[in-house]
């Protein structure tokens, strides 16, 4: 579905991704993890073309992000990002953000958006809470309400870019089990975590980066079994003895 | 020298007349001119954010120019120097057909001017709202245009209503400059009462009150807007 081949970047002479070189099959669940600055961010921000890169091909259900002639806006469309941020637009209710898009972009009529946004928000457990600002949710309530307007968009997969790490610890649990759902429901998921117990709980494929390589893709179990890079072995002590 | 006080004066035929077209043409000037100075400054503004090189470069050219030329030369210049240099044809007729002459050259002075400090706070504005915002308006699938249309615009407006009423006011204050090409604006008549009655106190008095009256309205209607505007605990969500 989604298909990553000899990816390079540079920001000016600096390179960020090396020969990166991956793929996600429909349904799979893939985290990528790495040390901060190592290139996560910049790989799944190409996959939907919010970075542009200068060498390789990325491809999502056949259609070339890096071509000129495709019609990005429409590509995205079909593939929700969810960031570390958040991200709601704060003039906007939770309801209004996640109508947004459906009514702009796919051009459904409001009571479509409006009923689907119920739906979404019934979902993520926040039903209540439609009429609300941002500001006036939490830091995990809006990472739900993120989640559900990606999903309003039905798109065939989903980018998650640390999706916790801006959340107190309390709260990052009700997001994850939003996205464990997501996976058990057959979701195409990349997402960029370091919550090493979300990766063996739902993860399919684990993909580690360092300094703009992709230096381990395995499954799971090798990856948390024997991982074959000294670099993931270092990286995976740090972040499991903290 | 004993100076004889007639407050009465000023609401004495013509005099009192005088005062209130004083009132009307600085208002018409500077509303009309606020008017400029919002579409066009709105424009200056979101091109000053855009990707595009020359656009860009276009803007901001236009935003050096005008701010940086003294508003009373530039007032001048759209009186006396502008006729001569536009085509023939058009000169002739701003200078002997074109309707209120005084009042149009100071309202295209006092708009194209407030217009390139309102690009700045329109820019300042869009600038303050983080780049994830886009990022997340452009990966639902929204085109860079409707992002501006429905985040980047209406946010970042939210945010300056503030320095956009001061740039109201200082229109308005400003206005008063269009003396000096002959617009019958409130200080013009006040120094014309003062002229003809030798009562300046009262004159230059009702003046003063006149402006700080208008700016009163203007600060508390203004305020209105900015509550109803307020985007509910905007701030307050991104510390987080
Ligand atoms: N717009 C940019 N211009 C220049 N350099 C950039 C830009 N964005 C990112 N970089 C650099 O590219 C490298 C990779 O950044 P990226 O955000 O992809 O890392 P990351 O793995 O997501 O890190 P983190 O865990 O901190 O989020 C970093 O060294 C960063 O400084
Ligand atoms: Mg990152």
């Amino acid at each position: 579905m989604i298909e990553i081949q000899h990816v390079n970047k540079w920001f000016g002479p600096f390179q960020v991704l090396k020969d990166c070189t991956s793929r996600v099959e429909k349904g799979e669940v893939v985290v990528i993890c790495g040390p901060s600055g190592s290139g996560k961010s910049t790989l799944i921000k190409c996959v939907n073309g919010l970075e542009p890169f200068q060498e390789g091909i990325i491809t999502v259900n056949g259609i070339s992000v890096g071509d000129k002639a495709t019609n990005l806006p429409k590509l995205r469309s079909h593939i929700g990002m969810v960031f570390q941020n958040f991200e709601l637009f704060p003039h906007k209710t939770a309801a209004e953000n996640i109508a947004l898009a459906q009514l702009k972009v796919l051009g459904r009529s409001e009571d479509e958006a409006r009923a689907r946004g119920k739906l979404l928000l019934d979902r993520v457990g926040l039903g209540e809470m439609g009429h609300k600002y941002p500001s006036e949710l939490s830091g995990g309530q809006q990472q739900r309400v993120a989640i559900a307007r990606a999903l309003a968009m039905d798109p065939i997969a989903m980018l998650f870019d640390e999706p916790t790490s801006a959340l107190d610890p309390e709260m990052i649990n009700e997001v994850l089990d939003v996205m464990q759902e997501l996976a058990r429901d057959g979701m195409t998921m990349m997402v960029v975590t370091h919550e090493m117990g979300f990766a063996r709980r739902v993860a399919d494929r684990v993909i580690f980066m360092d300094e703009g390589e992709i230096v381990e893709d395995a499954t799971k179990d090798e990856f948390f079994g024997t991982p074959r890079s000294e670099r993931a072995q270092q990286f995976l002590s740090k972040i499991l003895h903290h | 020298m004993k100076y004889n006080w007639n407050w009465g004066i000023l609401f004495e035929e013509p005099y009192f007349g005088w005062l209130v077209s004083g009132i009307e043409w600085t208002l018409i000037v500077s509303a009309i001119a606020w008017i400029i100075a919002f579409s066009l400054g709105s424009l200056v503004g979101v091109a000053r954010t855009v990707n595009s090189m020359p656009v860009r470069a276009v803007a901001t050219a236009y935003v050096e120019l005008f701010r940086n030329i003294p508003l009373l030369v530039q007032m001048f210049i759209w009186f006396y120097v502008v006729p001569e240099l536009v085509p023939d044809g058009l000169g002739r007729w701003m200078k002997r057909d074109m309707p209120f002459p005084e009042a149009t050259s100071a309202i295209l002075c006092l708009g194209t001017y407030t217009a390139s400090r309102v690009a700045e706070q329109v820019r300042a504005g869009i600038e303050s709202i983080p780049r994830g915002q886009t990022a997340a308006g452009l990966a639902m699938g929204l085109t860079l245009a409707q992002v501006y249309r429905y985040l980047l615009v209406p946010v970042g407006y939210r945010i300056i209503v503030p320095p956009l009423t001061s740039e109201f006011l200082t229109i308005f204050k400003n206005s008063s400059l269009a003396l000096t090409i002959g617009v019958g604006e409130v200080l013009m008549q006040a120094r014309q009462i003062e002229n003809y009655t030798f009562q300046g106190f009262e004159a230059f008095t009702a003046a003063t009150l006149i402006y700080v009256v208008v700016t009163l309205i203007v600060v508390f209607a203004m305020d209105r807007i900015e509550k109803r505007a307020r985007i509910p605990g905007y701030g307050v969500q991104r510390g987080q």
